[in-house]
């Protein structure tokens, strides 16, 4: 039978490769072969479904049924039930079904996808990634098509002006003004580049894109080689997503063998090549002057702007660099006109974004709403809230280079201006839900520790500076903190702001500031009262036998490693040396009487 | 790649091939009984009948299976539902009769009276 009646497509996202889902394929292949259905029904493998954190995850064409946490075990009653007798299993379903009719919900009708909105990750979990014919299948290289037989170099950068895209990378840059920039320097040897160093500790946007659509970021490079006048592209991928640059390849081997890539595209005289280049991971590689830095075989350390890229690049020559998000976008506006995208969004920034969830969050994973949508649908409707009935604390958005919102502020419209305003950032769309048992001290701790690791170590403020930083919170979290250190630190994170050369150091002190801000009771806790209220600083927290009720029974004193616990049995109640006790919690599980309480 | 047309045809294979990703914009979804006297009385020739020529035609059709419909008798049984959702239910189909199906009802908007259940029950 040429043509098969069902398609099941396993998620062979890192997320779900990570829960073991290529067991899943050969399961499938097996049971699906054993009930003589191979002839019927085929078995692929796709991008992200976007809920990673419920994974491995599945979904079933034409039923349109997700079935997510699927363990190897249950394939044969999936096969069995649902491929050979057409009753899905419930149990396993991500759809929703009528309370009354029991009829199954759409999956576009769940509260995760209800009010997402696919743009930049079309195709991801639709398409089979490694199959460029597949992308042409919905259109892919059309976009590509149409510009190299109907639009001159300045259209295409016309249209991308109207559309109002802006970069998608963190800054928030509008694209059509960037690819002018770079179409009005002179000269014939201009490159494109993308960015997909993808630093952001949490952010696994770009990751996502690259193994679920790789096509729609190469055909829009060409795009952009064609509007600036480059031939030659380079896609910078840290080599920790090894997925993505075996897709990547492929995808790169693929559209080369059908001519989409290489000389006289679409006949149309324009020739366009790229290669991959990869990153060792470093952070400030994602910062553009370092990228390029690192391209030419150099340290990746950022140098001064200006020149901008668009003028002096890569071999010094006027280069584009976009985020791998931005590039997948272009090809839908080619396709769909600058009005359909702006109607997408809010008016200063149009489209979507994509997010990556996580923290304390019941669904973690990849989701892409319209611009404007509040944080609370994104986080509430979307995300499900905080698990365990734990209360919502912050939200934290913009990565080391960001900041944390409050439980007020979440009915912000997401845009790029709307989250500076608020003292944050969109960043590259990492979005870690912080609750109660979240210590704001320790989480701008985290990721000022980071920044220490990643400095480049070019520049002084932030080289010494975020270590000063680092040092003073440090203090904070154990006690040793005065109101002093407090001002100290604001007075450096400014300097530093004002100071530092690129924008890893510039944007560094943002996280200590956001809380400061927000979040001042939390930093007076600790200096004053020595105190994390949320119990996560081990230096300030004092573990304390409440004597009347103590039973002297002396359980806790045997289990203390350190012989913290003094008293007699049966006679004094016993009691813990605060100085001697090093925080390990053991006697407050030991005591069967639970008069041991953590402060 | 020289031109659009050639892109083109692949576009057109790579759909018949995927035709039952397609979700938007479909004019009929065609619903056949496979439970265990539905496989029984001969459903998944029927089903298979139905995939084979949607894709062929290039149709905007769904074409899925569902589990028992209650009528057992009756089988294979074929639901077919408009954009509106409204069914026309068929009854003891067969390959030639899906096919009548696919070409008058699915083509044609043509509901087939012969072959409905009512029809059967007068
Ligand atoms: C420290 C630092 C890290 C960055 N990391 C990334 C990154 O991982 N990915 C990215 O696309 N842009 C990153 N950027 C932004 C890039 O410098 C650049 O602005 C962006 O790639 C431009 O693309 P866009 O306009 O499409 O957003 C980083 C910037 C800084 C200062
Ligand atoms: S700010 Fe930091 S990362 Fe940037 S150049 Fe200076 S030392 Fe390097
Ligand atoms: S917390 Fe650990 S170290 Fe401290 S008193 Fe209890 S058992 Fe001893
Ligand atoms: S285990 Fe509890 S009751 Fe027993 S001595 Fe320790 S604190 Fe007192
Ligand atoms: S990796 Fe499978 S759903 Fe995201
Ligand atoms: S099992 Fe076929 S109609 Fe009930």
């Amino acid at each position: 039978m040429p043509y098969k009646r069902t398609q099941v497509l396993v998620c062979a996202g890192t997320g779900c490769t990570i829960g073991n889902s290529g067991a899943l394929i050969e399961e499938f292949e097996k049971e699906i072969k054993s009930m003589g259905l191979d002839k019927e029904i085929e078995v692929l493998r796709t991008g992200c479904l976007g809920l990673c954190g419920a994974g491995p995850n599945i979904s079933i064409y034409p039923d349109n049924i997700i079935y997510k946490g699927v363990k190897k075990e249950d394939v044969k009653e999936i096969v069995q039930e649902h491929l050979y007798k057409g009753r899905p299993v419930e149990r396993l379903m991500l759809n929703e079904s009528d309370q009354e009719t029991n009829e199954i919900h759409d999956i576009s009708h769940t509260r995760f996808y209800q009010k997402q909105q696919r743009v930049a990750l079309h195709n991801c979990g639709i398409i089979d990634p490694e199959n460029i014919e597949e992308y042409i299948g919905q259109d892919g290289y059309f976009a590509l098509g149409k510009v190299l037989s109907q639009m001159t170099p300045q259209d295409v950068i016309d249209i991308i002006k109207e559309s109002g895209l802006r970069g998608r990378g963190g800054g928030g840059f509008p694209t059509g003004m960037k690819w002018q920039f770079a179409y009005n320097e002179p000269g014939d040897e201009k490159y494109v580049i993308c960015n997909a160093d993808e630093g952001d500790p949490g952010a696994f946007m770009d990751r996502s894109i690259l193994e679920g659509n790789p096509h729609s970021v190469i055909e829009a490079m060409v795009i952009a080689g064609y509007a600036i006048g480059a031939h030659y592209g380079y896609i910078y991928i840290r080599a920790e997503y090894p997925i993505a640059v075996e897709r990547l390849k492929t995808a790169i081997a693929q559209a080369k063998e059908l001519g989409l890539l290489g000389t006289n595209i679409f006949d149309s005289g324009f020739d366009f090549d790229l290669e991959i280049r990869l990153g060792a991971g470093a952070f400030v590689c994602g910062e553009e002057t370092a990228l390029i830095q690192s391209i030419e075989g150099e340290r990746g350390m950022p140098v001064s702007k200006p020149p901008f890229p668009a003028h002096k690049g890569v071999w010094g020559k006027p280069t584009i660099i976009n985020n791998v998000e931005t590039y997948a976008n272009i090809a839908q506006i080619i396709l769909n006109g600058a009005d359909w995208f702006r109607s997408i969004g809010t008016e200063s920034s149009p489209g979507t974004k994509v997010f990556a969830l996580g923290g304390k969050i019941t669904n973690t994973g990849l989701v892409e709403v319209p611009m404007g949508t509040t944080l609370r649908e994104v986080i509430y409707e979307i995300g499900g809230g905080c698990p365990n009935h734990k209360q919502f604390k912050a939200v934290q958005t913009g990565g080391p280079s960001g900041g944390c919102l409050t439980e007020e502020q979440l009915d912000t419209p997401i845009g790029f201006d709307e989250l500076v305003k608020l003292g944050s950032m969109m960043g590259s769309g990492g979005m870690i839900v912080l609750d109660e048992d979240n210590c704001m001290v320790d989480v701008a701790r985290f990721y000022m520790d980071f920044i220490v690791d990643e400095s480049c170590g070019k520049c002084t403020p932030c080289r010494v500076g975020t270590k000063r930083m680092l040092e003073l919170l440090e203090q904070i979290c154990d006690g040793q903190g005065t109101m002093e250190t407090l001002d100290e630190l604001e007075t450096l994170a400014k300097t530093i702001q004002d100071t530092a050369l690129c924008g890893l150091g510039q944007s560094a002190p943002n996280p200590v500031l956001s809380t400061i801000h927000q979040f001042r009771d939390e930093y007076l806790a600790h200096i004053i009262d020595k105190r994390c209220p949320a119990g996560v600083c081990k230096k300030l927290l004092r573990y304390e036998i409440n004597k009347d009720e103590c039973r002297k029974c002396g359980l806790c004193a045997r289990q203390c490693p350190v012989g913290a616990i003094s008293g007699k049995i049966g006679k004094e109640a016993f009691e813990i040396d605060p100085e001697k006790c090093i925080r390990c919690g053991l006697c407050m599980k030991a005591c069967h009487f639970k008069v041991i309480e953590r402060k | 790649m020289k031109s659009l047309d050639e892109l083109k045809k692949i576009r057109e294979q790579a759909k018949e091939r995927m035709a039952v990703r397609g979700q938007e914009g479909q004019e009929y979804r065609v619903v056949v009984g496979m439970a265990t006297c539905g496989i029984a009385a001969g459903a998944r020739p029927v089903l298979n009948t139905f995939v084979q020529e949607v894709a062929k035609e290039h149709l905007p059709v769904t074409v899925m299976q569902t589990g028992c419909i209650g009528m057992c008798a009756l089988e294979p049984i074929v639901e077919v539902f408009d954009k509106d959702n409204q069914k026309t239910t068929y009854v003891l189909i067969d390959e030639k009769k899906a096919k009548d199906i696919v070409l008058r009802h699915l083509m044609h908007g043509e509901v087939i009276d012969e072959y409905t259940v009512g029809h059967y029950s007068k």
